[in-house]
């Protein structure tokens, strides 16, 4: 009978909200009515996105999240971080969990068309490399052959690997983990020769080694992984938002438009580009059903695309990464911002 | 038969003093010669034991005691060992002393901290009149209050919500009373549902909201379920789930054997069901996929559903170790109560539970210590468990790196917890055996 109770309260509960609440399938409306983003990130990966010791998210994932609601309800602390594992992040964007995703995604084809996700951008330009102790006297990734390899299971790093060791006609024995810290451990205990993941990764994990020197991360860079905020099909001015919310970043940079001199600049330049970005000029914000002064709030609460690269994953920050890819197209790298027109 | 004194050639006068018992037959030494050294194969066995012992303390009490308290990092920790020691095989329990905090209440604001202390003295002091039965009965009054001073304190708000839906239950009750004059006891259970749930749904949301406004009566600063988390998470999730199952799982089991085809028929679909999935699919099913089901738009508190979850998991298994309990009982004690003209309630509230659940309580307490150990699986759903921020720790540039120590202290919570559990448990059968042995 007690269950039944339950049960029956269960459906009322819900039936009573749903009659309550508006029937507005609009992301954005649902956020503003919120006022809070809810943003899905990884767990716990330096740099990227982790809980520092008072409980705040911080990294360059979670800046990709800040700018959106900085953008959306101008304040960058309005939201609500979910920590999701690798294995529910595409379940929980879909089923509405989360609005957004931020949590270094490789853009693939599958994910992208046949999990019903569009990938508004690529914040950063990862590829898969390989860790070997100094002492195993290997220069280059063609050495490898019959070498033991700790791989992440169900991980498109997986498969590059198999790929890899099959084009170049080598042999070796996979030690699976489960997880990142398991690796480490692996790698660490001699259990394997090579440790191999996303290169960022492997710096993040070497700088945190007793003996960084010990180890060296070997050039071949063996895959193409461009990691990027996504959100679900179905609401593509959404899209729009998140997607142009990091353009307004990474435009920023190219412009030399920073945190610290946005405001100054937001009394008009000479730049008319510039001008638009920061709502001066024509109205873009409208067009996206945002404030006007949308970018200008990204760029003067979080900063630009190298503002929070320097900030989180720099060379001056223990993970200690060189701009290499993501450098702006300008400067010889990939990061490009379609123009604010 | 004659003989003289004087043909013998020693006569003891006196009774000698009681004698101590010879040293090799008392204390250690008799305790050690009877346990460690009765044959050559079981001293052998001894001293490979006491060989083993020793090179396992020798490796690890050195490493647990010469580890380093002070550091900010542990990179400085491992500076430190390095002056110290000459290398870096020792603990660098810094991580804990920096983040003892965050295991303990996740990230639940600091100046709060005394709310979360507080709800756990008051859990403790509810718990005790359950617990032992020599305490003063006026204490069970805490314990029923208890459920809602914890949501009170530990989420914040007024404490008009908490009384709202405590009002709910009152009203409840006095419903099932004045229909229990006139109907049957299903009619009145009916009518109290019924009773609560219009006040909780449509004039209880008003009433608060009304009260709010005009007298925000002990307004504590209102905390979100996402910064609960550590050690806090899984004594809310697990202290609710062992207070919920042990009476869901006594009506299911109950259920089961009903004569009545519906009651059973549903009984056993959900015990079967729950048994048959995993726990990890019901709490990714309450995180993830709940949204499916629910309106669009609708909030349902992420701590509540998992709480939702691990109880209806744990009253499934609590459901069949009372069965077992039930079934251990002779027919004929059945049959006793039935030949005294007890109903069906009375025999089971005087006759039949208390011996049931008298056979069941090891089982009962496996099931406790599984629960409260499976509340680390929240990790997988983002919540933040001790296990998870012991990630979140890592994922720290400071801290990255860093294994032992915290699962070491991770483990020694969960152990004086679980250890307690047990050892009340055993105590609890050695009050309650009255068969003689």
């Amino acid at each position: 009978m007690k269950k039944s109770v339950f049960l029956g309260a269960l459906t009322l509960a819900g039936l009573a909200a749903g009659t309550a609440m508006a029937q507005d399938s609009s992301t954005l409306a649902a956020v503003k009515e919120r006022g809070m983003l809810k943003c899905g990130v990884n767990p716990g990966t330096p740099g990227f996105a982790a809980p520092d010791a008072s409980g705040k998210f911080v990294g360059f994932d979670v800046d990709v999240c800040r700018a959106v609601a900085a953008a959306v309800l101008g304040d960058s602390e309005a939201v609500e971080y979910t920590p999701l594992t690798s294995a529910v992040r595409f379940t929980a964007l879909a089923s509405g969990e989360v609005d957004m995703l931020a949590r270094n995604t490789t853009w693939t084809f599958s994910r992208d068309v046949d999990l019903k996700n569009t990938f508004v951008g690529v914040n950063y330009y990862d590829g898969q490399g390989f860790m070997v102790p100094k002492d195993l006297g290997v220069s280059s990734a063609k050495e490898l052959g019959g070498a033991t390899v700790c791989i992440e299971t169900g991980t498109t790093t997986e498969l590059n690997l198999a790929d890899y060791f099959r084009v170049n006609n080598m042999e070796y024995e996979p030690v699976p983990v489960e997880s990142f810290t398991e690796a480490q451990t692996q790698f660490l205990a001699g259990a394997c020769d090579v440790y191999t993941t996303d290169a960022s990764a492997l710096a993040a994990s070497r700088a945190s080694f007793e003996n960084p020197e010990g180890y060296v991360v070997l050039p071949e860079i063996i895959s193409k992984e461009p990691l990027g905020p996504l959100v679900r099909h179905g609401d593509d001015n959404w899209g729009d938002i998140v997607r142009w919310s990091l353009n307004a970043m990474i435009a920023a940079e190219e412009y030399g438009v920073t945190s610290a001199n946005a405001a100054e600049m937001a009394n008009g330049t000479d730049n008319p580009e510039i001008n638009r970005l920061l709502g001066v000029e024509g109205e873009l914000g409208a067009m996206l059903g945002l404030d006007n002064a949308w970018a200008l709030n990204i760029i003067t609460q979080v900063g630009n695309y190298g503002e929070s690269f320097e900030k989180n994953i720099g060379e001056n920050t223990p993970v200690g990464l060189a701009r290499g890819l993501n450098a702006q197209w300008t400067e010889g790298g990939l990061i490009y911002s379609p123009p604010f027109r | 038969m004659s003989h003289s004194t004087q043909s013998l050639a020693y006569v003891r006068k006196e009774m000698i003093e009681q004698q101590p018992a010879p040293r090799s037959q008392v204390g250690f030494t008799r305790w050690a010669r009877e346990n460690l050294f009765s044959g050559w194969f079981n001293t052998l066995l001894t001293l490979v034991s006491l060989f083993v012992i020793y090179k396992m303390l020798a490796a690890t009490l050195p490493w647990v005691f010469g580890g380093v308290w002070n550091a900010e990092s542990l990179d400085q920790c491992r500076t430190i060992l390095n002056e110290r020691y000459g290398d870096t095989h020792y603990a660098c329990w810094a991580v804990i002393r920096e983040r003892w905090n965050q295991l303990l209440y996740g990230f639940y604001p600091e100046s709060q901290y005394w709310r979360a202390n507080l709800a756990f003295v008051l859990m403790l002091a509810s718990l005790a009149p359950v617990l032992f039965d020599k305490l003063p009965r006026k204490m069970l009054y805490l314990t029923m209050a208890f459920p809602f001073l914890l949501v009170w304190l530990v989420w914040g708000g007024t404490i008009w919500g908490v009384l709202s839906v405590a009002v709910g239950f009152v009203l409840a009750g006095v419903a099932f009373k004045i229909v229990d004059r006139f109907g049957s006891m299903a009619l009145s259970a009916i009518a109290a549902v019924v009773v609560a749930v219009v006040w909780w749904l449509f004039i209880g949301p008003s009433v608060v909201d009304g009260l709010n406004s005009v007298a925000p009566l002990g307004h504590l600063q209102e905390v979100q379920s996402r910064d609960l988390g550590g050690f806090m998470i899984c004594v809310i999730i697990g202290i609710s789930g062992i207070a919920l199952s042990l009476p869901i799982g006594i009506v299911l089991a109950l259920g089961r054997q009903s004569d009545l085809f519906i009651v059973k028929t549903i009984c056993v679909g959900f015990i079967e069901f729950i048994r048959g999935v995993p726990l990890i699919t019901l709490l990714f099913t309450a995180s993830l996929l709940l949204n499916y089901f629910l309106p669009p738009g609708t909030t349902f508190d992420l701590t509540l559903r998992v709480i939702i979850m691990v109880t209806l998991f744990s009253s499934a298994y609590m459901a069949e170790v009372i069965r077992g309990g039930l079934a251990a009982l002779p027919k004929g004690q059945y049959e006793a109560a039935d030949a005294l003209g007890l109903d069906y309630w009375k025999s089971q509230r005087l006759i039949i539970m208390p011996q049931a659940l008298k056979i069941s309580i090891p089982g009962i307490v496996n099931t406790f210590i599984g629960l409260f150990k499976d509340t680390t699986l929240v990790m997988f759903i983002g919540i933040y468990d001790m296990l998870g921020l012991s990630n979140a720790i890592r994922a720290n540039a400071a801290w990255n790196g860093i294994y032992w120590e915290l699962f070491i202290f991770i483990g020694l919570v969960f152990w004086i917890c679980c250890f307690a559990m047990s050892r009340y448990s055993q105590w609890l059968e050695r009050k309650l055996r009255t068969d003689h042995r």
